[in-house]
């Protein structure tokens, strides 16, 4: 007998006392739980948002999608970054504003090529405002998961309100599963020593979004 | 099984009795545990529906596991047809043959691990260097076990028993033998340690080529992983290497896409009290073009289908592995994890362990005694498993023995050594209620006797009535006071108040 109808089979033994009563799954428990958390208005989820992602060391800008450019350049500037990776996706007028060395998403670049771009700019797939969490989903704009994951310099662009929900259960309804998703709440961070909470480890130390309104 | 008992692990009472004595152990452990248990209250006293979201959750695991075996097949085709490959593994060593061999077929003699409790469990880290290969741990906690050659002592933190001064020391001391070393003046700051374990882990990631991990979540319905962490390793292991192996237990399974959105919420509070946790990863199979292109699942049992045949203990296996258990904890606090002598510690590792692993050593028999039965543990799992009440059902277990199941079949487990006392009194206290005359004899020799009675118990009872007074036996058995004054009615002073033999404090003046 094969391991795998060797479990199966220790698995309906040890179930054979409940009644099989064939509720399906859409009735076998209630959902009593809220789909949201409180009533606020679109313009204060954003808020929520940007306070969110502060609460947990995110670097948080607001600006109008005409200011786009110069956000992005001033960020880049600031930060003194030489090189920024770059989805294939991405809107080339969010970079138009900086002479900053583009190295674009590709296959062939080993992680250890990644590791020396000093920046990364995305969009995001969708929005949390209750836990100040971003996701990403691979779409174009986004590139693959190691691009905003090695450079230690991570600046994510958030249409608001349009890519902004109010709850991770709403959160859910918009993604895809069949992706690939990362979901960032703030910059890494560990709890480890003495349960204490300490930003920056392995992930971009710095995490900075734009909100951006206005198109 | 193996991997899972320490071995030459001694009972829980001389374990515990070893570390309370370690007063820098004490003063770790409540340090950490006081900062956690408040922020956890804070996080979950922000979401007003936290009940209803813990009832779901407990009602979503009671269904999957009602109906596993469906859920397991449905995983396995999400999972092939997404275009990863499905493992079945009995027991650790199973499992361990399984991912060695996979790790050999790509070449590689060192893999990069993500933080997993049943890797740990099955022991995979020496199984692997018994082959040649190399595993390095990549969460922080784990990296501090690892160097410090220790265990682990807390299943979110494997290293909640180390200080910060602690943590430079073995840091300064052990990196330069396993990689990069720390570097020079090194203080004890947290922000520094990180770094520290930044710049030791990085060069790892970079060049691996193989991922092992375990998964907080699997959904049946897509075939998707969902990995829950704070620092970033996680990603490094899920997204950098070639190949993916992920090791995970049976009853880790959700049905759909839309039970995440409990989880989701439930468990970061739970765990390290965040709204959130800084990055939680899922993935579905393979993408082309982006991560691991070779993805294996091994589906571990392990004792899980024993645990989940006994009728009251299988609520263990709703366990989402917060820790939120072991941060209440007042006998956690102060004995530390390494006494449970299993990489479950604390409450749910009293009632996961014994049940995975069977009562059969000292170690697991003494398992359901750790415990002062509080029930602070069942009030903050977030999955609302009755830990306090799995406890006496295996206290009487490991005292009455009966029947099992165990490596699927079921056997009778004879009573557990060192509980022939308490069972001695139990038949006499059986044999006595059952016959009311030797009853009524008895009690009547005990009140006539009772100017005898010692103040302390004799022998064994002696550590019991050390802290304890023992009870008065009254001057008059109360069947006796009942029959003699019709229940009272016939007996009444002439001042009216009541008197009687039963009150025993006057009696003995």
């Amino acid at each position: 007998m094969s391991s795998r109808d060797l479990i199966l089979a220790r698995v309906r033994r040890a179930i054979a006392d409940v009644p099989r009563d064939g509720t399906p799954y859409e009735r076998a428990f209630e959902r009593g739980y809220l789909r949201e958390h409180g009533n606020r208005s679109v313009a204060q989820t954003v808020d929520l948002l940007a306070e969110n992602l502060a609460d947990y060391r995110a670097l948080v800008h607001h600006c109008t999608a005409g200011e786009l450019a110069a956000t992005i350049a001033r960020l880049l500037a600031d930060r003194g970054s030489a090189s920024v990776a770059v989805p294939a996706g991405l809107d080339p007028a969010w970079l138009a504003a900086t002479e900053v060395t583009r190295v674009p998403d590709s296959a062939a670049d080993t992680p250890a090529d990644l590791d020396r771009v000093d920046s990364v700019v995305t969009a995001c797939a969708v929005a949390i405002a209750e836990t100040g969490t971003l996701v990403l989903d691979g779409s174009p704009d986004q590139g693959r998961r190691r691009l905003t994951l090695v450079p230690d310099h991570h600046i994510c662009v958030v249409r608001v309100p349009a890519q902004v929900v109010s709850s991770v259960p709403q959160g859910l309804e918009r993604l895809d599963p069949a992706r690939p998703l990362t979901w960032i709440s703030g910059p890494s961070a560990t709890s480890d020593i003495e349960l204490d909470r300490v930003e920056g480890v392995h992930g971009p130390r710095t995490l900075e979004v734009v909100l951006v309104s206005g198109e | 099984m193996s991997g899972g008992t320490y071995l030459g692990m001694p009972a829980f009472p001389e374990a515990a009795h070893e570390a309370v004595r370690n007063q820098t152990l004490r003063g770790n452990l409540r340090h950490a545990t006081h900062t956690i248990r408040a922020k956890r209250a804070n996080a979950v006293a922000e979401v007003s529906d936290w009940a209803e979201l813990r009832e779901a959750g407990k009602q979503i695991k009671d269904h999957t596991l009602r109906n596993l075996d469906t859920y397991l097949v449905r995983l396995e085709e999400s999972v092939t047809a997404a275009g990863g490959t499905v493992h079945w593994a009995a027991d650790a060593d199973e499992a361990n043959r399984i991912v060695t061999r996979l790790v050999k077929e790509t070449g590689e003699s060192e893999v990069v691990k993500v933080k997993s409790m049943a890797t740990q469990e099955i022991g995979l880290n020496e199984a692997l260097e018994a082959e040649g290969i190399r595993a390095y741990e990549t969460d922080l906690a784990e990296l501090i076990v690892q160097l410090g050659e220790d265990r682990p002592s807390h299943i979110l933190v494997p290293a909640i028993h180390r200080n910060r001064g602690e943590i430079r020391d073995i840091f300064a001391r052990e990196m330069g033998a396993w990689g990069r070393p720390a570097p020079e003046g090194l203080t004890d700051t947290p922000a520094e340690l990180a770094e520290a374990a930044r710049l030791h882990l990085r060069e790892k990631f970079l060049r691996a080529k193989v991922g092992i991990s375990g998964a907080n979540f699997m959904v049946a319905e897509t075939g998707t992983l969902v990995v829950v962490e704070s620092e970033g390793n996680g990603r490094m292991c899920l997204t950098l290497p070639e190949t993916l192996i992920s090791v995970v237990g049976i009853e880790k399974i959700v049905p759909t896409w839309q039970d995440l959105e409990v989880f989701l919420q439930t468990l970061p509070r739970s765990s390290t009290a965040e709204r959130m946790n800084p990055y939680t990863s899922t993935w579905t199979g393979t993408t082309d073009d982006d991560g691991p292109q070779n993805f294996h699942l091994v589906l571990l049992d392990n004792g899980r289908t024993d645990t989940l045949a006994d009728e009251v203990g299988r609520q263990a296996l709703r366990c989402i592995r917060c820790s939120a258990c072991l941060n209440v904890c007042p006998v956690y606090e102060r004995a530390g994890g390494h006494a449970y002598g299993s990489v479950y510690p604390g409450p749910i590792g009293a009632i996961l362990s014994p049940q995975l692993r069977g009562t059969g050593s000292e170690i697991d028999a003494s398992l359901p005694y750790a415990s002062s039965l509080c029930g602070a543990c069942y009030d903050v799992c977030p999955v609302a498993i009755d830990i306090p009440e799995v406890l006496v059902h295996l206290r009487e277990r490991v005292v009455q023995g009966g029947p099992v199941t165990r490596e699927g079949a079921k056997v009778v487990v004879k009573p557990a050594k060192g509980h022939a006392a308490e069972r001695a009194a139990m038949r006499a206290a059986r044999w006595a209620f059952s016959r009311p005359g030797a009853l009524r004899a008895g009690q009547r020799l005990a009140s006539r006797t009772r100017r005898f009675h010692p103040r302390t118990l004799p022998g064994p009872g002696r550590a019991w009535s050390d802290s304890r007074a023992v009870p008065t036996v009254p001057a008059e058995p109360f069947r006796d006071w009942w029959q003699r004054t019709r229940g009272g009615n016939q007996d009444r002073t002439q001042d009216g108040t009541r008197g009687g033999a039963q009150d025993g404090k006057d009696a003995a003046k």
